[in-house]
C-alpha cells in the first residue's frame, strides 16, 4: 500500500519525440485511477515508467515517499497486468500464480497457502493444474488478476487488462475487478482507450492527450464539467454533439437557431481578442421531445425544428438522429477524436446530431420533429484553443448563466 | 533439412543422403497413425487424397532416386564381401561385415572421436551462439552489419576455411603456431583435435546463433516486462523465462547440430588427414570405401553412420519432444 506521485515526469525517445510532457498526479494511497485517452496519448508509456519499465527522462517519480526514479521494476514492489495476459506458457496456474512468490524466496507453506487464497477469491481453484494454453480467454485474464494480487504490493498497474476479452465477458470482469480493488484496498493504476471502462471503474479519471494530461478527476465531473473540448468529446457514448455558432450581437448563431448568452459570457465575448466564432456543445440526454415538457422546464431552454434521420429506440429511452444543415464545427481536438473512432474519413454533408429522447416521444424515421434542448447545459468551446468558456470556477455553467 | 553440407565431395555421397533423410523419418510415422483409425471416407475425400498423391508423386520419384536408392543400395552391399582388388571374392555374408567392424578397434576408436568432437563441439556452439543471438537480437544500432558479421564463417567454404586454420597452425609460417613458440599442434593428437573442433565451432556458432535468434523472437516482450515486475532479475528472467518459451527451437537447433556434427568430414580431412588417431567415422568410411576400395565394409561403416544419426534424431524428436522439421504440432506446450 502506499501513494504514487508523479512530479513533472517526461519521456523523450532517442529521436526526439516526446511521449510523455511533464505529468503531474498525486495518487493516493487506496485510490483507483484510470489513465485513459486515445491509442498514442501517452497513457501506456506513463504506466511504464511507473512500472520501471521505461526509464524517466526526467521528472520525480515517488512511490510510497521514496524516489524510485532509478529502481529496477523488481525493485519497486508493484504487479502488473498486461492486455495480452502475459502467463508463463510453461507454467501451470499454480506455477505462474507462485512465480512471483518464488522468487521473492517464501517458503513452501507460505506460497501454497497465498496462491490457494488468491485462487479461491479468483474462482481459480479447479484449474490450478492447468496450462495457460487450455484456459479461455477470460480464465487467462483471472490468472494474470491473481499473479498479481497474491504478492500483495504496493500497487497494482493495469495496462488495458480487459481489452482482449469479448464484449459480455468484459462488462462482467470489470465489476470482479472493480469488487477486488475495493476489496483489497491496493492503489491501482489503470489504463484504458475504453471511455466507458474509465467511466465506471475509477475514483478518479485521467485524460491524455498527445503525452499531456488534459484533466483530471471524479468520473462525473469530467462528464459534467470538461475543461475542453477534448474531454467533452472523449467522455460520453454517444458523444457530445457539437455545431458551428458564429458570435453576433451578443447572440450566437446556430444551425438550432440563435442561442442567448447570459451575462457573464457576453463580457467575455466582448472583449477584443474574444473569438468570433465558436463551437457550441450538447451532450444527447439534454434534448427532450417538446411535445413531452411542461411549461416551467420549456422556459430553461429552446426549440427547433428538423427531420428525422434515424430513431433506435433502446427500450429505456431513443436515439433519434436528426440531420442538421450549415456549417460544421471543425477544430483539431475534434479531428482527433473523429480518427480515434475510426471516422475520420467518413462524414456525410451537413451534420449529425444525436439526441436522447424519452421512450414515450412519437418520433419517426422521415418525419419533422420539434425539439427542446437545455440552455442550461450547453458548452462552449474556443475553437482556436479547445477551451471551455462556459466553466466557471470549474463547473460549466450553461449558456445564461449570469 | 540440412544446410550445411559438411563432408563434400561425391566420395560420401551414400554415407550423407543416408543421414540426411534420418531426421525426416523419424518424424513421419507419428502423423501418419492418427489418420488410419477414421471411418470410410466418402467419394469427395477419396478423389482429394488420389489428387494428393498425384501431386506428392514427383517429388516422392525424386526421393526414391537420390535417397531410397541409395540407402538401399549402400544395406545391400553391406551383406557382401565386396573388395574391387579381389572382385572375384565377391559373396553374399550376411551380417559378417557388421561383426567385423563392430568388433574393431579402429572403428570404436572413430566413434569415440566422433562422440567427443560432437559434445563438446555442439555444447560450446549452444552457449556460444546463444550468447552471439542474444547480442544480435538486442543489438539496436548497426543491426544489419553486427548479423552480417557474424554469419561471416558460416559463409565460408570449409574446406577453405580449413586449410586456412591448417596454415595458421603449420610451425615457421603460421601466425597461431608463432604465437606457441613454433610448437606443432597438429602432430599430437589432443592437440590436434583440439584444432579440430575449433575450427568446427568457429564455423558453426554462427549458425547455431541464427537458429537460436529465430527462437528468441518467439519470446513475447510482454512475459519478459511481466517477469521483471514479478521480482525476476535478469538472470532469471533469463533462465525461467526466455529458455522455457525458447525451447523448441533449441532443441531443433541441437539436433540439427548434433546430426550435423556426427558426420564431421572436411575438417578432419584437411587438419589431420585423420592421422594421430584423429579420424571420424566418416573419414573412416571414406577411407575404407574411396582408399581401401572395400565397398563391403566401407558401405557397412555407411549403414552404421545412418543408424546412429537415425537414433540420435529419434532420441531428439521422441523423448526431449523437439518439434520435428515441418510438422504441424511445432508449437507444443
Amino acid at each position: 500500500m502506499a501513494d504514487i506521485v508523479l512530479d513533472k515526469v517526461s519521456k523523450r525517445f532517442p529521436d526526439g519525440t516526446v511521449a510523455v510532457q511533464d505529468v503531474d498526479l498525486e495518487i493516493a494511497d487506496g485510490e483507483f485511477v484510470i489513465l485513459v485517452g486515445p491509442s498514442g496519448c501517452g497513457k501506456s508509456t506513463t504506466l511504464n515508467m511507473i512500472a520501471g519499465l521505461e526509464d524517466i527522462s526526467s521528472g520525480e517519480l515517488r512511490i510510497a515517499g521514496q524516489r524510485v526514479n532509478d529502481k529496477a521494476p523488481r525493485d519497486r514492489d508493484i504487479a502488473m497486468v498486461f492486455q495480452s495476459y502475459a502467463l508463463y506458457p510453461n507454467m501451470t496456474v499454480r506455477e505462474n500464480m507462485a512465480f512471483p512468490l518464488r522468487l521473492a524466496k517464501l517458503d513452501r507453506a507460505t506460497i501454497d497457502a497465498k496462491v490457494d487464497e488468491a485462487a479461491k477469491v479468483l474462482e481459480l481453484t479447479p484449474l490450478l493444474d492447468r496450462k495457460p494454453a487450455n484456459l479461455s480467454g477470460g480464465q487467462r485474464q483471472r490468472v494474470a488478476m491473481g499473479r498479481a494480487i497474491v504478492r500483495q504490493p504496493k500497487a497494482f498497474l493495469m495496462d488495458e487488462p480487459l481489452s482482449n476479452l469479448d464484449a459480455k465477458l468484459r462488462v462482467q470482469m470489470r465489476t470482479v475487478v472493480s469488487r477486488l480493488q475495493k476489496q483489497l484496498g491496493t492503489t491501482t493504476v489503470y489504463v484504458t482507450h475504453d471511455q466507458t471502462e474509465a467511466m465506471t471503474l475509477g475514483d478518479r479519471v485521467v485524460i491524455m492527450r498527445g503525452g499531456a494530461v488534459q484533466q483530471v478527476g471524479p468520473p462525473q465531473e469530467l462528464y459534467d464539467h470538461p475543461r475542453n473540448l477534448f474531454v467533452a468529446g472523449f467522455i460520453g457514448s454517444p458523444s457530445m454533439n457539437f455545431l458551428h455558432a458564429a458570435v453576433s450581437e451578443g447572440r450566437l448563431r446556430t444551425a438550432l437557431g440563435d442561442v442567448p448568452v447570459g451575462d457573464r459570457l457576453r463580457r467575455q465575448l466582448e472583449g477584443a481578442d474574444a473569438p468570433r466564432e465558436l463551437i457550441l456543445g450538447i451532450r444527447p440526454e439534454h434534448f427532450e421531445d417538446a411535445e413531452l415538457i411542461d411549461e416551467e422546464t420549456r422556459r430553461r431552454g429552446m426549440e427547433f425544428d428538423a427531420p428525422v434521420d434515424i430513431v433506435e429506440s433502446m427500450g429505456s429511452d431513443k436515439y433519434v438522429y436528426f440531420t442538421i444543415e450549415g456549417e460544421r464545427a471543425t477544430a483539431a481536438e475534434l479531428e482527433e477524436l473523429a480518427a480515434d473512432a475510426g471516422a475520420a474519413d467518413f462524414a456525410g454533408a451537413g451534420s449529425s446530431l444525436v439526441t436522447r429522447l424519452s421512450a414515450e416521444s412519437a418520433a419517426r424515421e422521415g418525419e419533422n420533429r420539434r425539439v427542446w434542448f437545455n440552455l442550461d447545459k450547453i458548452h462552449l468551446f474556443d475553437p482556436s484553443t479547445g477551451r471551455n468558456l462556459t466553466l466557471h470556477e470549474g463547473r460549466a455553467a450553461g449558456a445564461l448563466a449570469d | 533439412m540440412s544446410i550445411n553440407a559438411t563432408p563434400t565431395g561425391a566420395d560420401v555421397a551414400a554415407d550423407e543422403t543416408a543421414t540426411r533423410s534420418g531426421g525426416r523419418h523419424a518424424a513421419v510415422p507419428a502423423q501418419r497413425t492418427g489418420r488410419r483409425a477414421k471411418a470410410p471416407l466418402s467419394e469427395n475425400k477419396r478423389a482429394e487424397r488420389r489428387l494428393g498423391w498425384l501431386l506428392c508423386a514427383p517429388a516422392a520419384l525424386v526421393m526414391v532416386l537420390v535417397t531410397a536408392y541409395p540407402i538401399l543400395y549402400s544395406v545391400w552391399l553391406s551383406l557382401q564381401r565386396f573388395d574391387l582388388r579381389f572382385p572375384d571374392q565377391r559373396e553374399f555374408i550376411g551380417l559378417e561385415n557388421y561383426t567385423t567392424v563392430l568388433s574393431n578397434q579402429f572403428w570404436w576408436t572413430a566413434f569415440g572421436v566422433t562422440a567427443l568432437i560432437t559434445v563438446v563441439t555442439v555444447a560450446i556452439e549452444l552457449v556460444l551462439g546463444m550468447g552471439l543471438a542474444l547480442i544480435m537480437h538486442r543489438t539496436l544500432v548497426g543491426r544489419g552489419i553486427v548479423r552480417t558479421a557474424a554469419l561471416i564463417p558460416y559463409g565460408i567454404v570449409t574446406v577453405v576455411a580449413a586449410f586456412s586454420w591448417r596454415y595458421a597452425w603449420t610451425p615457421g609460417t603460421g601466425y597461431l603456431a608463432n604465437v606457441f613458440d613454433g610448437s606443432a599442434p597438429l602432430t599430437e593428437r589432443a592437440s590436434s583435435l583440439a584444432i579440430v573442433m575449433l575450427a568446427e565451432i568457429w564455423k558453426t556458432t554462427p549458425f547455431m546463433a541464427l537458429l537460436l535468434m529465430a527462437g528468441l523472437a518467439l519470446v513475447p516482450e510482454d512475459l519478459l516486462k511481466a517477469a521483471s515486475t514479478d521480482g525476476a532479475t535478469s538472470w532469471q528472467r533469463f533462465t525461467k523465462v526466455m529458455l522455457p518459451v525458447m525451447k523448441p527451437a533449441i532443441l531443433v537447433a541441437l539436433l540439427f547440430r548434433t546430426l550435423d556434427a556426427f558426420r564431421v568430414f572436411d575438417n578432419i580431412f584437411v587438419l589431420t588427414a585423420g592421422g594421430n588417431e584423429t579420424s571420424s567415422v566418416s573419414m573412416l568410411a571414406y577411407n575404407n570405401l574411396i582408399r581401401g576400395l572395400n565397398l563391403g565394409i566401407g558401405s557397412t561403416m555407411s549403414v552404421l553412420i545412418f543408424i546412429t544419426v537415425a537414433i540420435i534424431a529419434f532420441v531428439f524428436v521422441k523423448m526431449f519432444g523437439t518439434a520435428a522439421p515441418g510438422s504441424d504440432d511445432g508449437e507444443r506446450r
